[in-house]
């Protein structure tokens, strides 16, 4: 049953992310982890349109914070006004009480707005004016990053690049999922038109089942022997934190269900691991973050135990 | 931006050299070829710097090793060089140069593991081939460093994640677990009679006396701070006075320079030992001559030593690797009281002409009692004043009368030449005896050294009842020379260890020294007597090499059968299932389909596929069952029977497997 939802999922947002099934596998597998996820991409490449098509096709609420540099922490928390009637203060919720949210261009914003969203990420709640608030369940945050070459970006602290289980990209369109794009309809209207595939009650048994895995202690050996190979490693500054084994085990649970199995391979830790180490590691050399190259390379040099 | 795509692990670990691991391969190399450096032709020599050059060079600009056609010219060339340096391709010496130029081309030339592997194993062999020219302490030391080198080489191949400290220890680590194998085989391992690398044609140009002497051989030779021989003494040690190491005594004089004229023919000198009596075991350098310089006077015997009647002791053989020897010395006998009659004919030979003024003058001195004669000569000698340097001037013709009249200065050669010619010239028998004198007493070991630069000449005269006495004239110029040794007698011009300000690098020379002769001692000098002697310690009186040969191979199959079965184990983990699946990824290895060590069941079952479509069906069948059996614990016996099944009954037909 699980798995026919999984498939409906995936079919019906390939109808509208064309060409790019292995990303959407990704990004899925980041939410049934119930982990928050980082897009990183030029402009224009379709992150909007794969956080709304998620949001739209998983029946979540959907709210979009555009990020720009004279934004505000109140602007995404929301703020207390005076209201006359009931002569009280009364709390008007901001965007972030949604569901699914879409953070765009989160490095637009000054570090101390991005630092309110990410709290509200990591917290799962939200604290004004002396009130705690919990957030909606469930509660996902899609954010989108341009890369940081770019000019008028604050680039988000190691920190809180932590709070986000994975970091994908998109990148352009294959040559024919392109052809489609440009013969096609406007994806927007497309997005509008389709109706959520699964309830929010499926979402959490989804999310529910993929805690549920069977994971071999061959596999924690081999996640194991993966994040002790990257704080060996001479190529990075640092390893994987403790927090980070443990998201790459939830990410590749996800991935292993999302595949149709009840089991952990270690073939899934490996597809997931690029997204969940990328953004956590950084070069000896240069400081970058590591591309694919140099975590094939790692991949490759830890045996299967 | 490509990262999205899904990566496959499916092609075996990356072979290219990564940068650190290159360069830990090229210090294992450094360190092992550049020991055997002094034994390489100059061509050799080069051509290995330059080629190990090179490769470090591309290595750190990240270049890939050269074209392959450039390293065959180069290895015709080597052997062709080989054979015109040497004569011959094969043999000890043209063979090492030969390994040690393949080796720095070899390591050009790496691309691959297997290349890899090969550099190493040559280094390993290189390393042990060192020990057929050099046995001592320095040398044993470079070829450890190699060693160990090499092993941290091997370790960065096999674990790229490791640091520069980790693999030292690892190496070291490896080292020391060899350690009782290595003393095992030192110390059991059948001796050949003569060592293997005792041929003799390493001894070719090295310092030493010779059996002439002409004017400047001695004074050459001194300022060479080699070392000549070490002795132990059992008891006593003489006095500097008494250390007069014998060696050529020179008897013929044509005018120029002086010869022996030596008839090896007594087992032991002849004579009746008196006086005081010194034990010793001399260790001698390997100087490619036969005679033995012993202490004045020479009592005992060894095999293969023969004495002259002048007590000169020559060895059947020259002596080409350090050799030890057990003699005493008797220093207050008289010798030769009852002397032949054709050695004292020697010992008054002069030739016909020459020398007119010193013939004059030996004539005003002589007296009708040699003792006298004698006396004179020393007095007029000793009046002279003479002047005793390293630098004496060159001589013209009649050098004698040059050195007695005008030049008046001179090293020992020239005060004991012209010393016994006017001895020979007044009518009394003398001979000129050269060998060391003196010896320094390493106070850290207590041995006495004796050094190239101890070289001395002295005199001998006759006197009827009293024998032979010894005269030496260089003390009457500088007697500081005798107690003191060279740098006590001269100023200028002395060798660089013996020059006063150096005492620290002498002290740090005897502390060197002494670990040095203890290695020599313990290790190099272990043969098949001493072999022999720890086995009859032990109660074996009858040890024989082949049966001992014999249960060291055995013992060495079964200790490596049992490590082998041991980390067999370790790597298998005990499990039946992983066992199978080795067996798998073996026999499609064979077919050059080996599971990459990272690559994961799934993975592996696609790229079967996809190479061996026919069998598709099989192998993805034998993948999935695994992956389930490993990753969705606990599996039962059956199912593990099921995939053994498939396993066998796996077909694999040896065709062209590319995918259609």
């Amino acid at each position: 049953m699980a798995h026919t939802n999984i498939e409906r999922l995936l079919n019906a947002a390939g109808e509208i992310i064309l060409g790019k099934e292995h990303e959407l596998r990704l990004a899925l597998s980041c939410l049934l982890a119930r982990g928050h996820l980082l897009i990183e991409d030029v402009p224009g490449t379709g992150k909007t349109t794969l956080s709304h098509a998620l949001a739209r096709l998983l029946g979540l609420q959907f709210q979009r914070i555009q990020f720009t540099s004279d934004l505000l922490p109140a602007d995404i928390v929301g703020v207390s006004v005076f209201d006359r009637e009931s002569a009280a203060f009364r709390f008007l919720p901001g965007p972030v009480f949604a569901q699914l949210i879409l953070a765009d261009e989160i490095n637009r914003a000054t570090p101390k707005t991005q630092s309110a969203l990410l709290e509200a990420m990591e917290e799962r709640q939200v604290t004004a004016d002396g009130h705690t608030l919990p957030l909606p369940e469930p509660f996902f945050v899609i954010a989108t990053q341009n890369p940081s070459y770019q000019i008028g970006t604050f680039p988000l602290p190691e920190s809180q690049l932590d709070r986000f289980l994975m970091c994908i990209r998109l990148g352009y369109p294959s040559r024919d999922a392109e052809r489609k794009l440009l013969q096609g309809e406007d994806r927007r209207e497309l997005i509008a038109e389709v109706d959520a595939v699964i309830s929010p009650d499926d979402l959490y048994d989804l999310q529910y089942a993929a805690r549920e895995l069977i994971v071999a202690d061959r596999l924690i050996d081999y996640v194991q022997a993966l994040l002790a190979a990257t704080r060996q490693s001479a190529e990075f500054v640092t390893g994987l934190s403790p927090r980070a084994g443990m998201g790459l085990l939830a990410a590749a649970r996800a991935w292993a269900m999302i595949a149709g199995r009840d089991h952990v391979l270690p073939e899934d830790v490996q597809r997931i691991f690029p997204h969940v180490a990328g953004h956590r590691l950084h070069l000896t050399s240069d400081g970058r973050m590591p591309g694919r190259d140099e975590l094939t390379r790692l991949l490759q040099s830890v045996p299967l135990p | 931006m490509k990262l999205a795509l899904p990566i496959t692990l499916a092609e075996p670990p990356s072979v290219a050299l990564r940068r650190d691991q290159g360069f830990w391969l090229l210090v294992a190399v450094v360190l092992t070829l550049l020991p055997h450096l002094p034994d390489l032709p100059l061509w050799a020599g080069g051509l290995c710097a330059l080629l190990v050059f090179w490769r470090g060079l591309r290595l750190w600009r990240g270049q890939d090793a050269p074209p392959r056609w450039l390293l065959l010219p180069l290895v015709f060339a080597t052997a062709i060089g080989v054979r015109l340096t040497f004569g011959q391709l094969f043999g000890k010496t043209p063979g090492l140069v030969f390994l040690a130029v393949l080796l720095a081309l070899k390591l050009l030339e790496t691309r691959n593991m297997r290349d890899i592997r090969v550099v190493v194993l040559l280094c390993f062999f290189l390393q042990f081939g060192l020990f057929f020219n050099h046995q001592s302490l320095p040398f044993a030391l470079l070829a450890l460093l190699a060693t160990l080198f090499s092993f941290g080489g091997q370790i960065a191949l096999v674990d790229p994640a490791s640091n520069g400290r980790e693999r030292l220890r690892t190496g070291a680590l490896l080292l020391a677990q060899g350690l009782p194998f290595m003393l095992v085989f030192f110390l059991l391992f059948p001796r050949a009679a003569m060592p293997l690398w005792g041929v003799p044609d390493d001894a070719t140009a090295m310092t030493g006396l010779s059996d002439s002497m002409s004017p400047g051989t001695i004074s050459e030779m001194i300022l060479s701070d080699e070392l000549a021989f070490t002795v132990e003494f059992t008891g006593a040690r003489p006095p500097p006075r008494d250390r007069y190491w014998r060696g050529p005594v020179l008897s013929h004089f044509d005018g120029d320079s002086w010869r022996t004229a030596f008839r090896p023919t007594l087992d032991a000198p002849e004579y009746a030992p008196s006086g005081r009596r010194f034990d010793y075991r001399m260790t001698l350098e390997p100087n490619n001559q036969r005679w033995l310089p012993l202490l004045d006077y020479p009592a005992g015997g060894a095999p293969g030593v023969r004495f002259g009647h002048d007590f000169q002791a020559v060895t059947r053989h020259p002596v080409v690797s350090r050799t030890q020897y057990l003699f005493s010395a008797f220093p207050d006998t008289p010798v030769g009281v009852d002397e032949l009659h054709w050695v004292l004919k020697q010992a008054r030979q002069l030739p016909t002409y020459g020398n007119p003024k010193a013939r004059a003058l030996a004539a005003e001195l002589q007296t009708d009692s040699a003792e006298r004669t004698v006396g004179r000569i020393v007095d007029w000698l000793a009046a002279g004043d003479f002047a005793y340097t390293l630098k004496p001037p060159l001589m013209a013709e009649d050098g004698i009368d040059f050195f007695l009249f005008k030049s008046r200065k001179g090293f020992c050669e020239h005060f004991s030449a012209a010393f016994v010619f006017l001895a020979r010239a007044a009518g009394v028998p003398a001979r000129v005896v050269t060998g060391y004198q003196g010896g320094r007493v390493n106070p850290v070991s207590g041995l006495m050294t004796v050094r190239q630069s101890d070289a001395h000449a002295w005199a001998e005269v006759w006197f009827e009842g009293r024998g032979w006495t010894r005269v030496d004239p260089t003390a009457l110029a500088a007697p500081q020379r005798i107690e003191n040794g060279l740098e006590g007698a001269v100023s200028e011009g002395l060798p660089f260890m013996l020059r006063p300000q150096y005492a620290w690098l002498r002290g740090l020379r005897d502390q060197w020294e002494a670990v040095a002769t203890r290695w020599d001692n313990a290790v190099v000098a272990y043969d098949g007597r001493r072999q022999r002697d720890l086995f009859e310690s032990f109660g074996i009186d009858d040890f024989s090499p082949s049966p001992v040969l014999g249960a060291l191979a055995i013992a060495t199959a079964l200790l490596m059968a049992v490590f082998y079965l041991w980390a067999q184990r370790r790597r298998d983990g005990g499990d039946e299932l992983d066992r199978a699946w080795a067996r798998f990824s073996a026999r499609l290895g064979r077919m050059g389909l080996a599971r990459a060590p990272a690559e994961g069941p799934l993975d592996y079952a696609r790229r079967l596929a996809a190479a061996r479509p026919r069998e598709a069906e099989a192998l993805t069948f034998i993948c999935t069952r695994y992956a389930r059996l490993r990753y969705r614990p606990p599996w039962s016996r059956d199912e593990l029977s099921d995939l053994e099944r498939a396993l066998d009954a796996l077909e694999l037909k040896k065709e062209a497997t590319l995918p259609p």
